[in-house]
């Protein structure tokens, strides 16, 4: 069938490629174009204005910080619970179930509830008070508490986005074949070496997947961040949206949309090369 | 089946005669959006109106949808009801009726000529009538009295006597008990255009860089030793008071009124403090405008006629806290709340040193950018510590670029000028 019509498949494909043509590039190309213009004429001086801004070098290194911070312990933590939960026989489901939980609340959703737990009326400072530990409401998310702050972000962060590393990870694991696994048992492997010599190299395109898109949702930080820290915590995404909204400078904001997208092709970029995947392992 | 098609025919056909005749008039507003507010708005303020659809918009959607009407020559918002601030783009581009008639025939039944010239936004002809009114005042809970300075008058405040006052309150509580909207949504940006550079500078935009506005800076770091540091994360102060968290706060009134109605025996309200300069304080003037092109202008004057009756403009003031543009006695009734408030406001009005500070007029869409130059130098001065004369002249340019680009031109209280403000 398909030799003797080959233009099938492009058929098929075409309402995606134009769909994805009139929503994605089309969009893309004026934003580009809205960043590096200035009254029509090509022009840097939206860019200058992001990087003369007060607020831009900090977010740079909020938002490079929280990704350091964020990325690698979700990480080891899917790849903790995916081994766990490997073993469990009854009850896997469920436990899978409860873990990704968090997966279906919205991110400002999710920033709200930690705000509700870390703000200076929230359940830890009534937890605390009731304990006798603190004898006054403490601050964890003002300016003058930086690193508090940062690591209540932080947290947030982890607490709503492991579950989409671990669904992509125990997917991945789901796929490494058992007889590889008793094969090396019989030769005398321990748990360690199994998990670095086997598990790990076999999950690779799933670890790859999962840190990409993590990474990149990472550098796309913004909810969780806005409404735990506000203005005290400047990322990215969020200078962003105070330029489009609050300062009604749609150029600046493009400049600034447009940076996100280098770093996150950037970092797409070079976990493609460092995580090389054999081709006929890619689905 | 005969019988039932030609019904079903004669059904389209009656709907789609009749749907001109149910169309209602689109009302877009940028002000009264809180769900409890909109809902007054619909089911008392414009029940004898016939039928309206009262939508709300955030003010940044609402510059973009008026503006992609204007471009689409599309109209479906008959009555637009925003800031004066946020209808002064919309004149500029000369996309609003001209409104003399009814102009006229409010200032016959009272409405302040001061405040209908207001609504011409420096224009020959009437861009919009007084909709509803509207400031900033301070609230303090009862409590916090006792902590006043010795001979100090809460109602004619200085910021020394506040600064003491914040000070005697932190070392009686162990916590700072001042609060300021400075979070994301806040109006802190206001404040100091309303508030702290009229009173230590007398100027808003010439004045912005001056020995005057070093030394006030400098007073404001003082106060904020006594300022909560959660400020910076505060929208609406009415929360943090509720909830104990400041004892002290200044915010737009309609910010505050949900903790004082809720108990107003609990509060005092009270004017801003005042500097060297006096009292600064801006009103706050919401208007009601009609777009050009607007489907149904004779239903919005209409709307424009029954909003701005003393009974419904009174209703208003009950009901969502803003105050009458005509001239009528508040009712004794009144909430209770809400009286407070209007005292404050009065208190405000008739002290002897008030200086009255407009809303920034003639920036267009670069109001944001403008409300961003106090904010960054707030940022910079009070929370980040750097030196204020280097702060005010980086800042400073920035704001002379952006009166160049502009090309507004000073309003109340600088001085007036020929072409764009100067930054001295």
């Amino acid at each position: 069938m398909t030799n003797s019509r080959p233009w099938i498949p492009y058929l098929l494909i075409l309402p995606s490629v134009a769909f994805l043509a009139l929503l994605f590039v089309v969009p893309l190309v004026q934003t580009i174009w809205l960043a590096v213009s200035d009254n029509g004429a090509p022009s840097l001086a939206n860019a200058e204005r992001m990087v003369t801004d007060i607020n831009f070098t900090r977010s740079v290194k909020n938002t490079f910080l929280l990704t350091i911070a964020v990325v690698p312990v979700q990480i080891a933590i899917a790849l903790a619970m995916g081994t766990m939960v490997a073993k469990v026989g009854r009850g896997r489901e469920t436990i899978l179930w409860i873990w990704t939980i968090p997966l279906g609340i919205s991110d400002l959703a999710a920033g709200l509830v930690w705000l509700s737990i870390l703000q200076n009326t929230g359940y830890l400072n009534s937890l605390l008070f009731g304990l006798g530990i603190i004898s006054r409401q403490a601050s964890w998310l003002s300016y003058q508490t930086p690193v508090a702050l940062f690591i209540a972000i932080a947290v947030a962060e982890i607490w709503r986005g492991t579950a989409i590393v671990m669904v992509i990870i125990v997917a991945g694991l789901n796929q490494v074949p058992k007889e590889f696994k008793e094969a090396a048992e019989i030769f005398g492997a321990g748990p360690w070496t199994r998990f670095w010599r086997i598990t790990l190299p076999l999950i690779r395109p799933a670890l790859q997947s999962a840190l990409i898109l993590r990474t990149v949702l990472a550098f796309e930080v913004f909810a969780v961040v806005y409404a735990l820290g506000g203005r005290n915590f400047p990322v990215l995404v969020g200078e962003a949206y105070n330029w489009q909204n609050q300062n009604q400078n749609y150029s600046v904001a493009a400049a600034y949309a447009v940076l996100i997208m280098i770093i996150s092709l950037a970092a797409t970029l070079i976990y493609l090369k460092a995580l090389k995947v054999d081709p006929e392992r890619l689905p | 089946m005969k019988h039932i098609m030609s019904f079903g025919i004669l059904a389209s056909t009656v709907l789609a005669f009749a749907s001109p005749v149910l169309a209602q008039t689109v009302f877009v507003s940028t002000q009264l959006r809180p769900i409890e507010e909109a809902t007054v708005v619909r089911e008392e303020l414009l029940k004898d109106v016939g039928p309206v659809d009262y939508v709300v918009e955030e003010p940044p959607q609402f510059a973009v949808r008026m503006e992609a009407e204007r471009q689409a020559g599309k109209h479906t918002v008959s009555l637009v009801g925003a800031l004066h601030g946020e209808l002064s783009p919309l004149a500029d581009k000369d996309t609003l009726e001209p409104l003399d008639d009814l102009a006229k025939k409010l200032a016959a039944s009272g409405m302040p000529q001061s405040l209908l010239d207001l609504g011409k936004l420096g224009k020959s002809t009437q861009q919009y009538i007084p909709w509803m009114q509207a400031t900033y005042v301070m609230a303090a809970k009862k409590e916090a009295l006792q902590y006043l300075p010795a001979g100090a008058d809460v109602n004619a405040l200085n910021y020394d006597q506040l600064i003491e006052w914040g000070k005697n309150m932190q070392e009686a509580t162990g916590q700072p008990q001042i609060g300021f909207p400075a979070g994301p949504k806040g109006l802190m940006a206001r404040y100091f255009q309303g508030y702290f550079y009229p009173s230590f500078t007398g100027g808003v935009v010439r004045t912005f860089q001056s020995a005057d506005a070093v030394a006030g800076w400098e007073k404001l770091k003082a106060l904020w030793a006594y300022v909560t540091p959660n400020s910076t994360s505060y929208d609406f102060m009415q929360e943090p008071l509720a909830a104990g968290e400041v004892m002290v706060a200044w915010d737009h009134i309609a910010r505050l009124k949900n903790a004082i109605s809720a108990a107003p025996d609990d509060y005092v309200v009270f004017p801003a403090p005042a500097g060297p300069k006096g009292r600064g304080y801006m009103p706050v003037v919401a208007g009601l405008a009609i777009p050009k092109g607007a489907p149904d202008k004779a239903g919005a004057e209409k709307i424009i006629e029954h909003l701005s009756t003393p009974d419904t403009q009174l209703l208003t003031a009950s009901k969502v806290g803003f105050f009458p543009t005509l001239k009528v006695k508040l009712p004794p009734d009144l909430d209770a709340g809400v009286a407070l408030l209007a005292g404050a406001v009065t208190a405000t009005q008739a002290s002897k040193d008030a200086v009255i500070s407009l809303l920034p007029v003639g920036l267009g869409d670069k109001g944001g950018e403008f409300n961003k130059v106090y904010m960054d130098s707030f940022q910079r001065i009070v929370l980040q510590n750097e030196p204020v004369a280097d702060v005010l002249k980086t800042q400073g340019a920035t704001m002379a670029k952006l009166m160049a680009d502009t090309k507004a031109a000073c309003w109340a209280p600088d001085a007036k000028s020929d072409g764009p403000c100067p930054v001295e």
